[in-house]
């Protein structure tokens, strides 16, 4: 017989720091990445009406990124010391190189598609951006992978390519969004196989995660998690049946796409939140890890004075939308990580 | 010296000191709090009021980024009739405690209260200092791991990153903040403030080397002594973050202090998270241009 134990429920872990800037620039940095990509390779196939929106749209997911981020930095004037070195054990460090090479290549890009500046710089700074496009949206999921939070760390491998579809996604359906039907059929295409790739390989992250994954099946994330399988099904099936043909129907199914798109990294942000803010989380795996859960032989644990009545509500707390009760939340599977 | 990390002592050259640390033996810890005190007074840090938290006698909750010392305290129940050797479950069972659903004091019942110093473990692998991306964290000449507050642009990657839930960030300030093991003191020869404050020497400064040799003597006295849950606590530099500058004797499981029994360092598995990041963007240029080209006109 063994009981949750833990320091009064709290949490093991910090919750991220991090405000709504971040979940919304890892749509834009994708939007952004992706769209460069997509713009390249339409015109390498000499579809200029296509290549200049997705530019375009390159560029806005590229000029929101950094404001987004800078704005949610704790000391906001000091941004450039993101650039004092480059860190590859710190992805943040990394992904600001990336971010930095990617926007401006993309500035100049879209200068030469809509204004025809830069007809030199552009031959260099177009493949760049193309390139640098394709990291910059898959970076973002190793870098809340490369942290403490269970929801997000055991995700590591899947997460990235759920981030890369998101990207091709929000990519596909904004320049569905932008484009005349009858030019915009490789975006229709993307859209409507990431949005599928997106679908698939969520389900498949959280059913990997086993217990792990209980954050992203509840409260907040669920909530997102709903909105996007919504959101998705609807603008892919609309985009297939009448996305060829009608304008309107091609910039509804659009609007739907991108705004699934963005609430599926709202949803991987929330559960990260609360899958820090429970202690069960961390402290379960750990102590299967060690034993000290089910092993014959195993320390039978006392019983805490404090959890002979509901724990205390906390009186106040500095950030009182996270401090909550936690729910006893601890299955009895054999779940065991594999290894370091 | 034991227990290099990446950037000690090797950057520091002949300037690099002995490793320096904590061992907090929380079985003579008597919850007095003045190391909570000497750390605030010292290092300046702001109050950082909680309310009444009914938690025992503890109203500081955690560490954080005004708590850079924190006194946990826990009350156990000690029943009235346990003999030597029994768990407190088989004293339970004797009494009918379990099947009758009673969880209440029984005359006689005793109460075990533990306390513990906690602070900031100083990793050999310290995924607050790999993430970072300024450099604003980094590995001082005593081995021990620092904030430079006139670099930190209060990005927030440490804070999930660390597996303690130590650092954290000053909201009116934006940066993040954390014990520094009293870096200031360490460069005068002076202990940190904490171990100085401490009146019954539960916390001990000191060479590490030193510190672990003199845990291991205390933890078998404790041991022999009939303290059978008496143990140490990132001890040893085979754990999940390649041992600790900060260590604990604790006289239960870590987790009944707050404590991740099995911390692991996020960042050794930054390799296969980058292969598949790697992985992922190279699908989406495959889909890109399997879009792009595949598409009939």
């Amino acid at each position: 017989m063994t009981e949750p134990r833990s320091y009064y429920g709290q949490p093991v872990l910090k919750q991220p720091v991090w405000s709504w800037e971040i979940p919304i620039y890892f749509f834009t940095g994708g939007l952004g990445g992706a769209s460069a990509g997509l713009a390249y390779l339409s015109e390498l196939r000499g579809d200029d009406q296509l290549a200049r929106r997705a530019w375009a749209a390159a560029l806005a997911g590229l000029s929101v990124s950094p404001a987004l981020l800078i704005s949610d930095l704790g000391r906001p004037a000091r941004f450039l010391n993101m650039l004092r070195m480059f860190k590859i054990t710190s992805p943040m460090s990394v992904g600001s190189w990336i971010l930095m090479v990617s926007g401006t290549t993309t500035a100049v890009a879209a200068a030469h598609s809509w204004l025809k500046l830069f007809p030199r710089l552009s031959t260099l700074a177009r493949p760049a951006a193309a390139l640098f496009g394709l990291p910059l949206s898959t970076y973002t999921a190793a870098l809340i992978a490369n942290t403490s939070v269970p929801a997000w760390h055991d995700a590591r491998q899947l997460l990235p390519f759920v981030f890369g579809s998101g990207a091709g996604l929000s990519a596909g359906a904004a320049c569905v969004l932008i484009t005349p039907p009858e030019h915009a059929t490789p975006a229709r295409r993307l859209a409507i196989g990431a949005a599928v790739a997106e679908l698939v390989l969520t389900e498949a992250m959280e059913r990997r995660l086993g217990r792990q994954g209980r954050p992203y099946r509840q409260g907040a994330a669920a909530r997102y998690g709903h909105v996007t399988r919504a959101c998705l099904t609807a603008g892919a099936a609309l985009l297939v049946t009448r996305g060829g043909r009608s304008r309107a129907a091609a910039a509804v199914a659009g609007t739907a796409l991108l705004a699934g798109a963005a609430s599926a990294r709202w949803s991987v942000f929330k559960a990260g939140t609360e899958s820090a803010a429970d202690p069960e989380y961390v402290l379960g795996e750990q102590r299967e890890r060690t034993g000290l859960i089910g092993a014959p032989g195993a320390p039978v644990p006392g019983r805490l004075v404090s959890e002979r009545s509901p724990p205390a509500a906390p009186t106040r707390c500095r950030r009182p939308l996270r401090c909550r009760a936690a729910p006893s939340a601890r299955a009895s599977t054999g779940h065991l990580p594999s290894g370091r | 010296m034991k227990l290099p990390t990446h950037a000690w002592p090797q950057t520091y050259g002949d300037r690099a000191q002995p490793r320096r640390g904590f061992f907090t033996d929380t079985s003579i810890c008597i919850g007095c709090k003045a190391c909570e005190v000497a750390c605030k007074e010292w290092n300046q840090v702001p109050m950082s009021i909680q309310g009444f938290t009914g938690h025992s006698y503890d109203n500081t909750r955690a560490l954080g980024a005004d708590t850079w010392r924190h006194v946990a305290f826990i009350e156990q129940k000690v029943a009235a009739d346990a003999r030597d050797g029994d768990d407190l479950v088989t004293v339970a069972k004797r009494n009918g405690a379990l099947d009758a659903g009673l969880h209440t004091y029984q005359e006689g019942d005793g109460v075990r209260f533990l306390m513990a110093s906690d602070v900031c473990k100083h990793c050999t692998d310290a995924a607050c200092l790999e993430v970072c991306p300024t450099g604003a964290l980094f590995r001082t000449e005593f081995g021990t791991v620092v904030v430079q507050e006139d670099v930190c642009n209060g990005c927030g990657y440490c804070v999930p990153a660390c597996p303690f839930g130590v650092i954290d960030q000053r909201q009116d300030d934006g940066r993040v903040w954390k014990c520094t093991l009293c870096y200031d003191r360490l460069k005068d020869d002076q202990e940190p403030a904490c171990a100085q404050a401490c009146p019954t020497n539960s916390i001990q400064f000191g060479e590490l080397s030193d510190l672990r040799a003199r845990a291991e003597q205390r933890v078998e006295a404790l041991q022999a002594a009939g303290q059978d849950k008496a143990q140490l606590y990132l001890h040893g530099d085979d754990d999940g973050i390649s041992g600790a500058g900060a260590f604990f004797l604790l006289l239960d499981d870590p987790e009944v202090y707050g404590l991740p029994p099995d911390p692991v360092d996020p960042v050794r598995d930054l390799g296969s998270t980058w292969r598949a990041a790697g992985a992922a963007a190279l699908a989406l240029g495959a889909g890109l241009a399997a879009a792009v080209f595949g598409a009939r006109r």
